[in-house]
């Protein structure tokens, strides 16, 4: 299989170097001095990794234009619909990792109806033969079948990494043949998929003798694992760093694997409970010892069923963690107290609000150096308890100054938390509230929430991703700025046509969805920019309104606006609205003015995570 | 589909109008707001200018929060693999979030008991003396458990080992840490 690879035609750059070459050694005649140049250029281009960089680059002119595309290795596709794979294939020849995502994120939130598209079948049709050195693919809310990872793992035989983020349509029987076919496999990881359970054995499949696993990451899996296979595969990888297991894995079968691992720096705790017959007589083993044990432990997660009486083994660890993901673990304000008080150097922190106001007073007055705080509801529904509201929202902004992202779910909040979060952290990018009551306004002075928000968006320089909720008015689109007035252009069908003709390359699709109990059912307008004609892939129930066709060149596309509209029964519920610079996606700014053109707005909802 | 509201004007207004909102607001829930609206051209501008009028009518109408709420499709954000996650197990928790385990002297294997279905001393020792086949005896404050060679005692949260029945039951359950049947006298 690897063989036939290496009769593949060598590309164009070692022709040219053969070149030079040969003028080393006085038997060539020299290359003309635009040849030299182009190839000089791909030298020093190599060391350029920035998107942004490499896309003004490829603007200056045709020569530039060409050695950036055979220098570019790492392919960014923010929508796969913007892009056909051929077109994209034809410009960039030498890559070898590959960034893909399709379906916008409200179809994280059951609102995209089923087979409405964003599948890998073509992409890995068409890389299999034209990337054979292909290393990495990252894939994010991507329809991938079980044939797509066959293909891949037959095609590309220097493949390291596969990551798949919310996405579906596979089964373990897919991942059983990256497993075996994928030799120099380092990177496994699997977030947040929905991942069908063919009843294979997977964990078996990877290769007998050693490993280079660094990472495995398998939390999301629903389906129990074969634990002797994975022990004995823990043992055979010592390169393994991550370890994140699924909620089959008990706490003794956690404890069996640490001992095997302790270099390990991420790990997924599993269930971090037991089976209720514990011989008696039998000890319980020493996890304590266990965690102990893991000196570089920097990231914990998992505790998915978690059974509290075993939290304190986790005190060992906790001084040098950096990330805690208790999202799972339903704990009372107590039981996190008795952990956060040793989290002195945390930096990302995810929460349920089942540790209530005084739990978050508590990470307040430990974690100083808390970067990123997510508080998710144990209860997801409008009219719930509400364990946390402004209380544990103020302690937060007077003890963690440093925080730069924030997700927060609660059922009361005022005004004035919103306030001085806006004040006592200056470094907030993301500001997420969701206030799961529809329409709630201030609890204390029945305000709407206008002036909290209005404060985060004056005060927060930094800010580049705000989702709003609450009862709010007019007002708070006034003090959004620049973009409340687009906002309000777009809120009819009409603005958006408007849009969609000044706007090249604007696709509009309208997506219906019928919902069940409702006949009714509603529609959503999904707008995104595109190079290529409406896409053929569409169900039924997607109309695409209308379409501009116009010839530009990838990086001639300054940003690529993605705009959702969730209508239902008359309402619009605009989901999603943002401006998403190619060179701004997840990388660090610097030297930028604060322009509220990078600022992603989400109105009402979509506050919900990764 | 809900029939929409006609108004004095005849102009149904509703049905074409577009207005900013959550998905699955069914209605205009004020009445005031109501009429407001009727009164304006159905425009997307509209929208921001109900929203105003119904803000300030929020705190006169205050019998309207909160209304029946159905449940709305994608509302709130959390994604469905959280809410399965937690519903999965608040149906368990509803009637089980305590189990405790139990051991008696003697036994070779401990039990583990859910101190949520009991609500009260009797019925916890019924179901301790059904499971481990022995009998109690009777309580008494001054002289504990009278009758029996078997004495149930109780761990709390402080480590300590406690006789089962002095405190009232609510207090119990929520410092009892685990359980255990002690046989003879200590």
């Amino acid at each position: 299989m690897s063989e036939d690879r290496n009769e593949m035609p060598e590309p164009e750059v070692d022709t040219r170097r053969r070149e030079i070459a040969g003028v080393l050694t006085g038997e060539f005649q020299s290359p003309s001095p635009d040849q030299v140049l182009e190839n000089v250029l791909e030298n020093v281009l190599l060391f350029l990794t920035s998107r942004r960089d490499r896309n003004a680059v490829s603007l200056v002119c045709k020569s530039w234009y060409r050695a950036e595309a055979l220098t570019r290795s790492d392919l960014f596709i923010g929508n796969c619909y913007a892009v056909s794979p051929r077109r994209a294939i034809e410009r960039f020849r030498r890559v070898r990792s590959v960034v893909l995502k399709g379906k916008p994120r409200f179809a994280d939130f059951n609102l995209m109806p089923p087979n409405w598209g964003a599948y890998f079948t073509p992409w890995v049709t068409a890389m299999a033969t034209s990337y054979p050195w292909l290393e990495k693919v990252y894939l994010k809310r991507m329809f991938v079948t079980d044939r797509d990872l066959e293909l891949l793992a037959q095609s590309f035989p220097a493949f390291k990494e596969l990551v798949l983020v919310c996405c579906d349509g596979f089964g373990t029987s897919g991942l059983a043949g990256i497993a075996s076919k994928c030799r120099q496999l380092r990177v496994l990881d699997l977030i947040e998929d929905e991942v069908t359970d063919d009843e294979v054995d997977w964990i078996s499949c990877f290769p007998e003798s050693g490993t280079c696993l660094e990472s495995l990451i398998f939390d999301c899996i629903e389906c129990p694992i074969n634990f002797e296979a994975l022990e004995r595969l823990v043992a055979r990888s010592p390169s393994l760093r991550k370890l994140r297991l699924n909620r089959y894995v008990s706490i003794g079968q956690l404890y069996r694997l640490m001992i095997r691992a302790p270099q390990l720096t991420h790990l997924g705790s599993g269930s971090f409970s037991s089976s209720d017959i514990v011989a008696q007589g039998d000890q319980e083993p020493d996890y304590i010892s266990a965690f102990a044990a893991c000196k570089s432990l920097v990231c914990l997660s998992g505790f998915r069923e978690i059974i509290p009486d075993y939290l304190p083994a986790i005190y060992p660890v906790c001084a040098n963690l950096t990330s805690l993901n208790f999202s799972y673990a339903n704990i009372n304000t107590e039981q996190l107290k008795s952990v956060i008080c040793h989290c002195h150097k945390l930096q990302i922190f995810w929460v349920l609000d089942s540790v209530c106001d005084e739990g978050l007073q508590a990470v307040a007055a430990t974690c100083k150096e808390l970067r990123e705080l997510r508080v998710f509801p144990i209860d997801a529904r409008e009219d719930s308890e509400g364990p946390v509201s402004e209380v544990g929202l103020q302690a937060i902004s007077e003890g963690c100054r440093k925080l730069q992202s924030i997700l927060y779910f609660c059922q009361r909040m005022t005004n004035a938390a919103v306030i001085a979060m806006s004040k006592n952290c200056p470094d907030l990018v993301v500001f997420r509230l969701c206030i799961m009551g529809r329409h709630r306004p201030d609890h204390i002075t029945g305000e709407p929430m206008d002036e909290g928000f209005g404060a985060i968006v004056m005060n927060c320089k930094k800010l580049t991703r705000l989702a709003i909720s609450g009862l709010l008015t007019d007002k708070a689109f006034s003090y959004i700025g620049k973009y409340g007035k687009l906002v309000r252009t777009l809120l009819s069908r009409q603005g958006c046509e408007e849009i969609a003709r000044a706007m090249p390359g604007l696709v509009v699709e309208v997506i219906r969805n019928e919902n069940e109990e409702d006949k009714d059912g509603f529609e959503i307008l999904y707008m995104y920019r595109s190079l290529e004609r409406p896409r053929i892939d569409a169900p039924e129930f997607v109309t695409i309104l209308q379409h501009q066709k116009e010839s530009l060149s990838l990086a001639s596309l300054p940003s690529s606006i993605r705009l959702s509209i969730v209508i239902i029964r008359r309402e619009i519920w605009l989901v999603c609205w943002y401006a998403e610079w190619q060179q701004q996606q997840e990388e660090e700014e610097e030297g930028e003015e604060g322009e509220k053109a990078k600022l992603i707005i989400k109105v009402g909802s979509d506050c919900a995570l990764e | 589909m809900e029939k929409p509201v006609v108004y004095d004007n005849g102009l149904n207004l509703e049905a074409t109008e577009l207005r900013l909102g959550l998905p699955g607001t069914n209605e205009p829930e004020k009445q005031s707001s109501t009429s407001v609206r009727s009164k304006k051209r159905a425009s997307p501008e509209m929208a921001e200018e109900t929203r105003s009028k119904s803000s300030s009518c929020i705190s006169d109408a205050d019998d309207d929060a909160p209304p029946p709420k159905a449940q709305v499709v994608g509302w709130p954000p959390v994604r469905s693999y959280r809410k399965n996650s937690f519903q999965q197990r608040k149906g368990e928790a509803e009637g089980a979030g305590m189990y405790v385990k139990v051991s008696m002297d003697g036994a070779p294997y401990l039990r583990k008991i859910d101190l949520k279905v009991y609500k009260s001393y009797p019925e916890l020792l019924n179901a301790l003396e059904n499971m481990f086949k022995f009998r109690i005896g009777e309580y008494s404050e001054r002289e504990g458990y009278n009758g029996s060679d078997y004495t149930p005692a109780y761990e709390d949260k402080d480590g300590d080992w406690m006789l089962v029945g002095d405190v009232p039951w609510e207090m119990f359950i929520s410092s009892c840490k685990r359980l255990r049947i002690m046989k003879g006298s200590e």
